[in-house]
């Protein structure tokens, strides 16, 4: 007994020599999780700001060109041209120069005045149908609050809505892509690396000599399995440090759950890699499985980008059944809401329902083959 | 120069780093001659193989091979020598008529010239069963066999064979030698690196490397008789017992 | 040439028989385009509303009515207090929260200001901001139902006309649509051509392809040419099948759209290229594509406008081939763009194509 355990020792102690080798691999470990962090911190972003609008104003008089300053000095909006007739509207749209054309009517100012309404006339470049609806939102918001300036009637307003935003009163989307983040990189660290990795010994025919090495079929596996259980867990830690300081993302919940819940979403990734190389012979196989079964579903069925009620039903019966979906809610329960195991035991039963899962069909997989 | 001369190395030097791998190589390989290239692990045989290849740039030194500059003609060099490796390296998932279509192709043979050739070669090998098989079906010894003939398919002056014996059982090997000195006596000059000393003694002439140097370069009974030896393993322990890299 | 096409045969040889590789070239654009359509969705449809009402007057189950009648909302829960409807917020079983306060409809009567209370779960940052504005949007239609009721003096206002060119309907997955056949694209030029040349790296038929007189350029074009094609394949095949399923619009001229793309290739080819000259291992060489890609994708503007970003990451995207190629598809199959609309954008795919093919060759050369 003691003899194995210092040779299973050894052979994680040279599992973690091999990883450590390969610097560049290291190095885009731990760069990617920062990389994304930033990217979807700083660059991916929902918010219309300097947005460029084009004018195509059939009045020009001095109501017009006040309406067209008060466009222009809220802050969301750029004025890019100025259009002499309709048939330019197409041609700015089409070639991007403007997302948004506001099309004042002829008399602007006579008609406001005599007839009480005068008309303009939103066209907006809807191929992003999003920006299209945010940003005619915004200029109708603009254009109204013009006309109720100008209307010469006291402002009253009836009914005030006090909104409260709950969690997240800034509306920051830190809140979304750090769990995202974490499940994402901690699924291609533990499952995709541990799947190619004993795949390749496989294919390189490394594995055969391992079994007939006096170490056991588990302790092979649990050698190869150990270092990355370690690379995933400082990978969750740098995750979380860097989303406290540099995201400001709260930590309202208890960490010592946290880091537990993510434990057990490192095993249940774990196991399913370890599932993926029993059934994969080469190295592709095992990394096209794992890009199908694995990442693609974590970043779209598992509501890391996409908020999984909106879509249709099938999908969202599909993403009960992805291990990140989960993961995801118990970190933003425990993380942002701040509950404790309350709240979070239905997604650690499920994650640990599937870890036994996993693990019990590749042993029995394991035994077909040997 | 002498004409029957097809490889020329002098004062070859290859350097990784502050590592020498090829220190001072001097050694000159006849036409149509068996050279073996001995060698523990390590001792540097596959680097400079790789460098008379055209694989990789020397350092410094003097190398011709098949009446080509180891600097300037590497193309010229490769399109006159066939080399095998010793890991198996033909396409697993093309058929045996496919590889050999394909080697051919790349040096050259025309297409006509392609098919007798190819024929030929299955027949000889015995792999009509095979022909429009993937190669990955083929038997361990099959593969070897294969590879050769399909790295000697453009007919070149030299090939190089690096431990193309590995792993294969003796019967297989017999008959690769039988290859082996098919090919020579049409005229091919045969560069062969080997571990197992039974083929030392098969070659016309050997060098013995040690870290880096050839310390001993004769036929197989001048080197026995030199070292007071009653085989080639003999001899090959007296020289690399006192290696530093093993 | 003729050593070419024999590489060009054994090429495809391969892909035809490799079956990692055709499943792949087959089932990714059904699976992508089926699940990335449907799911990729920023709009906020199915708002689960609680409702505390401490009025319990005509006036507020009037307001009520109106969210009711409203497609994006379902009441999940009436007449319960703000801290039970706190609870369903917790438990996700409820999005948004609204209160309104005892004494509304005499407020509202007596001409007096009034104030309702709406509370979000703010979590996903976009989704609250949408339910914020689609809430303001319901009561200010009922305030102003109120006023119209009330007033017989006409207030001078301006009346909003909203067009929405190119996609009446707000269509969402035509707006993805375009952008996931780029993903696709990509995958096959950078992933693919990068894994099967490290592949044969790993395996050592690259080395028996080194021994032979061999040039350079042919190997090259021996790797990239079936790539080419089988990733214009490959946009064909995904078109057809966008036209199919999703009836997107194909405004613009398809053989514009093929050029582009056969430029565009040409860059993500050359990128797995080169980063097959980096990587020692499939392992890494798949790290190494994942990680560029996920940098790249992001930055292309899939998701979000790309003229909201940070002036440095528009600096950046000058030089990420996804960003151009991911606009001109747009441009071309949903606006119907001409070629004198995208030139900048072919441009800059050009320069790129020839500094990345420089580049690849260069260090490809280095390594061998």
């Amino acid at each position: 007994m003691k003899r194995s355990n210092n040779s299973i020792w050894g052979f994680i102690r040279k599992e973690f020599f091999h990883i450590f080798r390969d610097k560049k691999t290291l190095l885009l470990i731990f760069g990617l999780p920062v990389a994304q962090l930033l990217l979807f911190g700083f660059v991916v972003t929902n918010e219309i700001k300097d947005a460029k609008i084009a004018v195509f104003d059939q009045s020009k008089d001095y109501l017009s060109l006040q309406l067209v300053n008060k466009l222009v000095s809220s802050g969301y909006f750029i004025l890019s041209d100025n259009l002499s007739n309709a048939s330019q509207i197409d041609e700015v749209l089409k070639a991007g120069k403007a997302q948004l054309v506001v099309s004042i009517q002829p008399n602007f100012a006579a008609e406001f005045q005599k007839q009480g309404v005068a008309s303009v006339q939103l066209n907006a470049d809807a191929s992003e149908p999003n920006t299209a609806s945010i940003l005619t939102a915004y200029a109708s918001a603009i254009i109204s609050d013009f006309a109720a300036e100008n209307s010469g009637m006291p402002q009253q307003t009836l009914v005030s809505v006090q909104s409260r935003m709950l969690y997240n009163p800034d509306l920051k989307s830190v809140f979304m892509f750090v769990p995202g983040t974490m499940a994402l990189i901690l699924m291609l660290i533990t499952a995709m690396m541990t799947s190619i990795s004993i795949a390749r010994e496989k294919e390189m025919g490394t594995m055969e000599v391992l079994l007939v090495s006096p170490l056991k079929p588990w302790q092979i596996v649990l050698g190869k399995v150990f270092p990355y259980i370690g690379l995933g867990f400082a990978n969750a830690l740098l995750i979380i440090i860097l989303g406290y300081f540099v995201f400001m993302l709260p930590m309202r919940g208890s960490m010592v759950l946290l880091l537990l819940v993510t434990l057990l979403f490192i095993i249940l990734a774990l196991s399913l890699g370890i599932l993926i190389s029993t059934v994969s012979k080469t190295q592709q196989v095992a990394m096209f499985l794992s890009m199908f079964a694995l990442l693609l579903p974590t970043i779209l069925l598992s509501g890391f980008i996409f908020p999984i009620e909106n879509m249709p039903v099938p999908l969202q019966w599909l993403s009960l059944i992805m291990p990140p979906r989960w993961f995801i809610s118990a970190l933003k329960t425990i993380m942002i809401k701040g509950e404790g195991l309350a709240f979070v035991y239905k997604e650690i039963l499920v994650m640990l329902g599937m870890t036994i899962a996993f693990l019990s069909l590749s042993i029995k997989k394991f035994k077909i083959r040997l | 120069m002498d004409s029957s001369i097809v490889i020329s190395v002098n004062k070859l030097v290859k350097k990784f780093g502050n590592f020498v791998a090829n220190d001072n190589l001097t050694f000159e390989v006849g036409s149509g001659e068996i050279f073996g290239f001995l060698g523990a692990n390590g001792a540097g045989k596959t680097t400079a193989i790789r460098i008379l290849c055209g694989l990789l740039e020397p350092t410094s030194g003097d190398i011709i091979v098949a009446g080509f500059n180891g600097y300037t003609q590497r193309d010229k060099i490769k399109a006159n020598i066939g080399y095998m490796s010793q890991k198996f390296s033909l396409y697993e998932d093309l058929t045996v008529w496919e590889n050999i279509r394909l080697f051919a192709g790349i040096y050259g043979v025309s297409r006509k010239l392609i098919q007798e050739r190819a024929n030929l070669l299955i027949e000889n090998l015995g792999l009509e069963d095979y022909r429009n098989r993937p190669v990955a079906d083929l038997p361990l010894g099959w593969k070897q066999k294969l590879a050769f003939s399909v790295a000697m398919i453009h007919k070149p002056t030299i090939i190089f064979l690096d431990e193309p014996t590995g792993g294969v059982d003796p019967i297989t090997r017999r008959r690769f030698w039988e290859m082996i000195y098919e090919a020579a006596d049409a005229g091919t000059t045969v560069f062969v690196t080997t571990h197992y000393m039974d083929e030392a003694e098969y070659c016309n002439r050997i060098s013995i490397m040690v870290d880096g140097k050839i310390v001993a370069l004769d036929t197989p009974s001048a080197l026995k008789a030199e070292y007071n030896a009653e085989s080639m393993d003999e001899v090959f322990v007296k020289l690399a017992r006192n290696s530093q890299r093993v | 040439m003729r050593t070419l096409l024999f590489l060009l045969q054994k090429e495809f040889l391969q892909v035809f028989r490799n079956r990692t590789m055709l499943p792949i070239i087959f089932i990714m654009p059904v699976v992508q385009l089926l699940v990335l359509a449907n799911a990729a969705t920023f709009e906020v449809k199915n708002i689960d509303l609680a409702i505390v009402d401490y009025d319990q007057s005509y006036l507020s189950s009037q307001l009520k009515s109106h969210f009711t009648a409203s497609p994006f909302y379902t009441i999940v829960a009436n007449e319960v207090s703000v801290s039970k409807s706190l609870d369903m917020v917790h438990a996700d079983k409820a999005d948004a929260i609204l209160v309104i306060k005892q004494g509304f409809e005499k407020d509202l009567l007596r001409g007096h200001q009034t104030e309702l209370q709406l509370l979000v779960n703010a979590i996903d940052g976009s989704a609250a901001g949408l339910m914020n504005s689609y809430s303001g949007q319901i009561i200010q239609g009922f305030i102003q139902e109120q006023i119209a009721q009330r007033a017989n003096v006409t207030v001078p206002h301006i009346t909003i006309q909203e067009k929405f060119w190119y996609n009446p309907d707000l269509t969402y997955s035509h707006f993805m649509i375009p952008g996931i056949l780029v993903i696709l694209v990509t995958v096959i030029g950078m992933f693919l051509t990068a894994l099967n040349i490290v592949r044969e790296k790993e395996m050592g038929t690259m080395e028996q392809i080194n021994v032979t007189p061999i040039k350079k350029y042919q190997f090259i074009l021996g790797k990239l040419i079936p790539f080419w094609v089988i990733a214009m394949f490959e946009l064909v095949f995904g078109l057809i099948l966008s036209k199919l399923i999703f009836d997107i619009p194909l405004n613009g001229s398809l053989l514009l759209v093929f050029g582009v793309a056969g430029v565009f290739l040409v860059v993500a080819l050359a990128m797995g290229l080169f980063l097959s000259s980096v990587a020692e291992s499939q392992q890494q060489v798949m790290f190494l594509a994942y990680f560029f890609m996920i940098v790249f994708i992001l930055m292309s503007g899939i998701f979000t406008p790309t003229d909201s970003m940070p002036l440095w990451a528009q600096i950046v995207d000058l030089v990420n081939p996804l960003f151009y190629f991911m606009k001109v598809m747009r441009m071309i199959l949903i606006k119907g763009a001409g070629f004198m609309h995208i030139m900048p954008c072919l441009v800059g795919l050009m320069v790129l194509s020839v500094l990345m093919l420089t580049l690849a060759i260069t260090k490809y050369r280095k390594t061998s």
